[in-house]
């Protein structure tokens, strides 16, 4: 019952944070000016006219960054209830966490190696 | 016969998020909208996570699938651009697709409702359990050599084998 | 029922109940008033903030900054607020309606849910879960969806290549602050932010573990694109990110979004490792840790100001590497030496007795900051001597077009 006091507490600040930026945004619509034209609207591209529509180049780097940090992501997950529980385990969960941290600390190394982790 | 209390319109609000997150995701045109239905859609789990006491849980849906995995969707969708915004259904047989759904749900329902809340199973009558696992007992349980700890490490080396073989096949031009 | 009505904070929801008030709705109105309160803590405290960082940055720069608003300058926020309330809100041709103007109520909430779970007090927080640290990292990891989400509808190739940017930098950065949290929570046992402070009364962390917290410190300059990793936003580089086709207020949420994102962090390091509350006479009167905490904020916040005005900017390959090759690296050794040696600490008997107190945190605090200066040692070691290989190649290759190997002698 405490915990779905807390996270009630977490529910009803999730409501009122959502409601707050939005007030103001909604007030800012009865105080400024509302006159489109096209101009105004056109894309901004350092005062020129755009060329073709809009598209970057696929840059799979973007990728390799997010995937290696979903690797690592999930590795901390691991290792949070491990952190929790450590004050009162054995050199055995040491171990254990050791070896945990080596083998993902191996993947990073492969990376590194294989030049996945340059800017290019 | 239900009661309505705080927790019941909890459950019905995510119920909404997920199942509404769900049909979005397969009826929506854009792609980009149907990955934000599907963060909408597991926000929702998370709830869930919270509503089953397994806050831990529900902070790691928040971080690891939200965080990441939404990301990485979302990156894929936008890295290839022509897939954006689809201008008519590729799939003409959607409604027999809608009946194996359905009929997916209705054994997976039976499956999981009738051993425990059916007729003759094993837990007929026992109360709800009082106990609530932390997440100390999680992290004495992963590491305890009677328990968790060899799937802890296969855990660690199916991570290792994702990252490696990923970059294997992002990195296949050279 | 005097009693209980006079002390209101505390006891507002008992006070309505005993005045006949149905409890689940006395305890929504209480739960209201404490997030109305604790959201609006940040609001008003980041109008005063945007104020100090202009005229820090100014006097550093020696000029004046803002002196005409106010005395001092001091309603310049307030100011810039109406200003860009009343100007017009132009949304580009071709954006996705939607989720642009989704985008900018992400920034702002993400930010204020944070400070549900910062301890104010002992006695006050907004709720205390037992999986805080955990819920700071993940509501702080929505904050890439609002990034995507706000340079994709914003239909500009340059916001897109902007939020794709940004994304890689917050998302790197994420690896090594999480793994320096690790650092508290395994020193204290718990991942609530109130039993984290409660356990820092016999020392504070930033001494048993200071290479935690400088790994903290620096991923959140990068979380929060402060310098020196803005190059995604300031005002010389790819046309002001993702957020370019946003102008009125909704620019403002962002911008106010992101101050409150450094305050918030500010905030959050002084309660994980400067010891939150914890003061001289704190127990007694609880209030006063609210003063405390207020301090230790506003000198890690004032460290983020000089660091800004002080260093220049990154490239963004520079960037990166410094993550992947550097603090990534560096934050699993932190890891594991600072395992190893609780691990020993516990083994050898030294660990701080039940109370926590000054004296018997000693041994452990020690032992902990020598195995962090010792990485520190290593680590300085190592740059030296890449430093001194790179001079020495530069110098070769220097020397080798003054005097090619294949001049005749005599030259």
């Amino acid at each position: 019952m405490q915990l779905l006091n807390e996270w009630a507490f977490i529910g009803v600040f999730f409501a009122i944070a959502w409601v707050f930026p939005l007030l103001p945004i909604v007030g800012s619509w009865f105080l400024r000016p509302h006159k489109p034209n096209a101009i105004k609207q056109a894309t901004y591209e350092c005062g020129v006219e755009t060329v073709g529509d809009t598209w970057v180049q696929f840059k799979v780097q973007y990728y390799i960054y997010a995937l290696v940090f979903l690797v690592f992501d999930v590795e901390m997950v691991f290792l949070f209830p491990w952190a929790v529980a450590y004050k009162q385990l054995d050199w055995f969960a040491f171990g254990a966490g050791l070896l945990f941290i080596f083998l993902l600390a191996d993947a990073l190394i492969y990376a590194w190696r294989k030049n996945a982790l340059e800017w290019i | 016969m239900i009661t309505i209390n705080a927790q019941s319109i909890a459950f019905i609000l995510f119920s909404l998020f997920i199942l509404g997150g769900g049909l979005g995701v397969v009826t929506t045109r854009n792609l980009i909208h149907g990955a934000l239905y599907l963060v909408l859609s597991l926000f929702g789990v998370a709830g869930f996570f919270v509503l089953l006491s397994a806050p831990f849980l529900a902070a790691v849906q928040v971080l690891v699938y939200i965080g990441a995995i939404a990301i990485l969707i979302i990156f894929a969708v936008m890295l290839t651009r022509s897939m954006t915004s689809l201008t008519e259904a590729f799939n003409r047989q959607w409604w027999l697709g809608a009946l194996v759904g359905a009929l997916l749900f209705v054994f997976l329902a039976a499956g999981i409702i009738l051993p425990v809340w059916g007729a003759g199973s094993a837990y007929a009558g026992q109360p709800v359990s009082e106990v609530v696992a932390t997440t100390t007992d999680l992290g004495v349980a992963l590491v305890d050599g009677n328990q968790y700890v060899l799937p802890f490490e296969v855990a660690s080396l199916l991570l290792t084998a994702a990252m490696i073989g990923a970059i294997v096949i992002a990195r296949d031009d050279e | 029922m005097e009693q209980q009505c006079r002390d209101l904070i505390n006891t507002l929801a008992a006070c309505m109940v005993a005045n006949g008030a149905d409890p689940n709705f006395a305890n929504l109105i209480s739960a209201l008033l404490g997030v109305v309160l604790v959201a609006t803590l940040p609001l008003l405290t980041v109008i005063l903030l945007i104020w100090v960082e202009r005229k820090f940055a100014a006097r550093i720069q020696d000029r004046l900054g803002p002196n005409r608003v106010g005395p001092f300058g001091l309603l310049q926020s307030v100011a810039d607020a109406l200003k860009m309330l009343t100007k017009e809100d132009i949304t580009p041709a071709g954006a996705d309606r939607f989720i642009y103007n989704l985008a900018p109520i992400i920034a702002f909430a993400v930010v204020v849910l944070i400070w549900a779970v910062i301890p104010f007090t002992p006695m006050h927080v907004g709720s205390d879960l037992s999986v805080g640290i955990l819920y700071f990292v993940g509501v702080g990891s929505i904050g890439a969806v609002k990034v995507m989400v706000a340079g994709w509808s914003s239909n500009n190739k340059y916001a897109l290549l902007g939020a794709f940017r940004t994304i890689a930098q917050l998302v790197s950065y994420e690896v090594p602050m999480i793994l320096a949290l690790l650092i508290p929570v395994m020193m204290s046992g718990s991942m609530s932010m109130q039993d984290i402070t409660w356990a820092q009364g016999g020392m504070w962390y930033i001494f048993s573990a200071p290479l935690a917290f400088a790994i903290f410190f620096v991923s959140n300059l990068a979380e929060t694109g402060r310098a020196p990793f803005d190059l995604l936003e300031a005002e010389s580089e790819l046309v002001a990110g993702y957020n370019i086709e946003y102008s009125g207020f909704k620019f403002g949420m962002f911008m106010a979004g992101e101050f409150m994102h450094v305050f918030t962090v500010a905030v959050l390091t002084a309660v994980l490792f400067l010891g939150g509350w914890w003061g001289p006479g704190v127990e007694q009167i609880p209030i006063l840790g609210f003063v405390y905490l207020g301090l230790k904020t506003m000198a890690v916040y004032f460290l983020m100001l000089l660091v800004r005005n002080t260093v220049p900017r990154f490239r963004i390959d520079q960037v990166m590497n410094f993550n992947w090759k550097f603090m990534v690296p560096l934050s699993i050794v932190l890891v594991l030496v600072q395992a190893f040696l609780l691990r020993v600490i516990t083994s050898l008997g030294l660990a701080p007795n039940e109370a926590g107190d000054f004296v018997s945190s000693l041994p452990q605090t020690l032992i902990l900051l020598l195995g962090n200066l010792a990485i520190i040692a290593v680590v300085l070691n190592m740059i030296r001597n890449r430093g001194r290989q790179q001079r020495l190649a530069d110098e070769a290759a220097r020397s080798e077009l003054a005097h090619p190997a294949g001049a005749p002698a005599g030259d």
